[in-house]
């Protein structure tokens, strides 16, 4: 079962399922089929990679939050991949953002503090556009949520970056992406083999780099999903108890009724 | 006194209350020894079921409404606030979402259970149609409230839904203007949306209070379809069948659980977790799945207005089911012929909820009109006609006597003697 993508073949196989297997699931849109990746918070108890998460979140800081936003996030909510309060306290304070107006009603720039959401590169959706070819960089709060194929999809396009064909006609300042629907993306190709550097020691290689800040990008879409998962467990079997329980007393009260 | 009540409730407070306004009396009467058919299966749980989805659906969507804000410009960013922010917000938000689902598939088996006992026969007729406006103002009810996350699919769709009624002629355009308050579907549109997904809950409130009312008026149909002829055919209600029920509203919340917390968006869909964008049509524009089949209907016919007729004519033909039925056998179990295609009208919704899905090209089409047309021909000849031909089998005596028998529902031997009920 998948956790987190997301999925219109879902609701036709909820249908199917009922059809008994005598239609075909739709295809989904897509020349090159999804990569599958393993990723550890895809199984019914899975959980997100605390350490792939905070690398991933080295990553969105120093290359994505280049021209993405994340504007369901505050920096309070790193606490949910691991930081410590003086941690997020510290890249907080390392951000400057907005701080609304001061006291003779000029705009005021200010160090972030936890309680800040994720600053923005670009004021508005103008800047972004005019800035970026004519397309704005989508916000990435939610964006394996809202992409077909969920985390598989945003490593499909992180990885798929390739020479156009010799018989493609790719339109000027556009970029070659096996994954990305119609094959022409704005976004120049944002990780390669090295382009960070771990303090951990892990390997980067743009593989692990793509898996890391999709491991990010997937907790910053679904934060609850560790607690939530938790929660069913317990919930589940509470309720499967309690029918057991129940269905012991109907057997009980319907004995004395003759079928 | 006159028009008091003579309480037979021993504590002295409940006495005092029951003696002035008799709710104690009148539960014990409805709830309490309310004779209910001994036969029932499990179908019988769903009337139940649904309830129990209301009643969550209320209580998760009054938090929601909390936190929300119906403005176009803050809707979807509340949304997250909840999901993010609010305790247990995630928890609330998930449960309203798939206890939508949760709903329709209750209701659809609940009025499968109908047409395949024949609920809907003499004298439950206005029972059925009580039910059938139910089954309406849920879906009005579900579709203003995928509207409000105000995502691109709540936006396209609301589009497209709300510009069906521009097929009707003169007055079309002028609903339609009204439904969205302007000129397009904008933040007067999610506005009055907002404001009737929280009132249309409690008109359902009233209806399925109706619905109830006139179910213990004619009491419950049974598996057998058969009348309810001595005591010795029913129990009371409780403690009975509030156990009954509450076996069927533990799987209920099992099955509800597993989607909130292991599957929460599996039913959804992707582009809704896109903002509502008016200059950018999703590539695929699909209701949420419990509407797909009545889509299907709709894209079956190329023209638009026949079309709007049909998808509606789907629904309304339901509401004179009771008399193009011209069997006077109620269950399908005695109806060999009806038995098998009341299934292949489940086969026809199922096929149409499928074609829903997917692009209106190639085979889906051709699917989706042999579908539809089945839908159609189902209720409006094949009922009238099979009444009048099909030899059903024979009927039991009473519920009690198959019921003894062992193996309910089949034919009994003839002239068999009812062995004496042990509890009268």
């Amino acid at each position: 079962m998948r956790m987190l993508g997301s999925r219109r073949p879902g609701r036709s196989l909820l249908a199917g399922m009922f059809a008994a297997g005598l239609l075909a699931a739709p295809a989904v849109a897509q020349e090159n089929p999804l990569p599958h990746e393993r990723w550890s918070f895809d199984s019914l108890f899975g959980t997100f990679d605390l350490a792939a998460a905070q690398r991933g979140f080295q990553i969105y800081s120093n290359v994505c939050s280049n021209c993405h936003s994340m504007q369901y996030l505050h920096y309070r909510d790193l606490s949910g991949i691991g930081l410590e309060p003086d941690q997020i306290k510290a890249v907080a304070a390392a951000v400057t953002v907005p701080l609304g107006l001061d006291d003779q009603g000029n705009p005021k720039d200010g160090p972030a503090n936890p309680g800040s959401v994720f600053r923005a590169p670009f004021p508005n959706q103008n800047a972004a556009r005019s800035a970026n070819n004519g397309a704005v960089p989508p916000d990435l709060s939610l964006i394996i949520n809202a992409r077909e194929g969920g985390p598989n999809y945003v490593y499909g396009v992180l990885t798929g970056y390739e020479p156009a064909p010799a018989d493609f006609k790719l339109a000027d300042g556009l970029y070659y992406n096996k994954m990305f629907p119609g094959h022409q993306i704005h976004m120049p190709q944002p990780l390669q083999d090295g382009t960070v550097e771990y303090s951990d020691g892990t390997k980067n290689n743009l593989d692990q780099e793509a898996h890391d800040v999709v491991t990010f990008l997937s907790w910053a879409a679904n934060p609850e999903m560790v607690e939530r998962k938790q929660m069913g467990v317990r919930v589940i079997l509470f309720l499967v108890f309690m029918t057991g329980i129940t269905y012991a007393v109907k057997r009980q009260i319907w004995s004395d009724v003759h079928h | 006194m006159v028009g008091m009540t003579k309480s037979t409730f021993a504590n002295p407070v409940i006495n005092w209350i029951d003696t002035r306004l008799p709710i104690f009396t009148m539960m014990q009467k409805e709830y309490g020894v309310f004779p209910t058919p001994k036969n029932f299966n499990y179908f019988w749980n769903f009337g139940a079921l649904a309830m129990v989805n209301l009643v969550i659906m209320i209580i998760t969507g009054i938090f929601l409404a909390m936190n929300y804000q119906p403005n176009s410009e803050l809707a979807f960013g509340s949304i997250q606030h909840i999901m993010r922010d609010v305790n247990f917000g995630w928890l609330i938000r998930y449960v309203h979402q798939n206890g939508a689902s949760m709903f329709f598939i209750v209701t659809y088996i609940h009025i499968f259970r109908g047409l395949y006992y024949g609920s809907y026969k003499n004298p439950r007729e206005l029972l059925w149609i009580l039910g059938v406006v139910i089954l309406i103002l849920m879906m009005a009810t579900a579709f203003m409230g995928y509207v409000l996350p105000w995502g691109q699919m709540s936006y396209w769709g609301a589009t497209v839904i709300t510009n069906l009624f521009s097929a009707f002629p003169i007055v079309g355009p002028k609903i339609v203007t009204l439904l969205w308050g302007g000129f397009s579907v904008d933040n007067p549109t999610l506005n009055r949306f907002f404001s009737l997904h929280y009132l249309l809950p409690f008109v359902l409130v009233a209806v399925i209070f109706l619905h109830v009312a006139a179910l213990h008026i004619t009491g419950s149909n049974n598996p057998l379809g058969i009348d309810v002829k001595s005591p010795q055919d029913t129990l009371p209600f409780h403690p009975y069948y509030t156990i009954k029920d509450s076996v069927g509203i533990c799987v209920f919340l099992i099955v509800l659980s597993a989607l909130v917390f292991f599957a929460p968006n599996f039913l959804g869909d992707a582009n809704n977790f896109i903002p509502a964008n008016p200059l950018q049509t999703p590539a695929d524009i699909v209701p949420e799945w419990y509407f797909l089949p009545f889509y299907a209907v709709l894209r079956s016919v190329p023209n638009k207005l026949l079309g709007v007729c049909m998808m509606f004519g789907s629904l309304i033909v339901l509401f004179v089911l009771p008399w193009l039925d011209t069997s006077r056998v109620r269950s399908a179990r005695f109806r060999p012929i009806y038995r098998q295609l009341i299934f292949l009208w489940v086969a026809a919704v199922i096929v149409l909820g499928i074609c829903g899905a997917h692009k209106p090209e190639g085979i889906w089409v051709i699917l989706s009109r042999v579908a539809t047309l089945y839908y159609f021909l189902h209720f409006l000849v094949v009922m009238p006609v099979l009444g009048k031909l099909e030899r059903p089998l024979p009927l039991p005596e009473s519920i009690s006597n198959p019921v003894l028998g062992g193996r309910g529902g089949g034919p009994l031997p003839g002239g068999a003697p009812a062995k004496p009920m042990e509890k009268a």
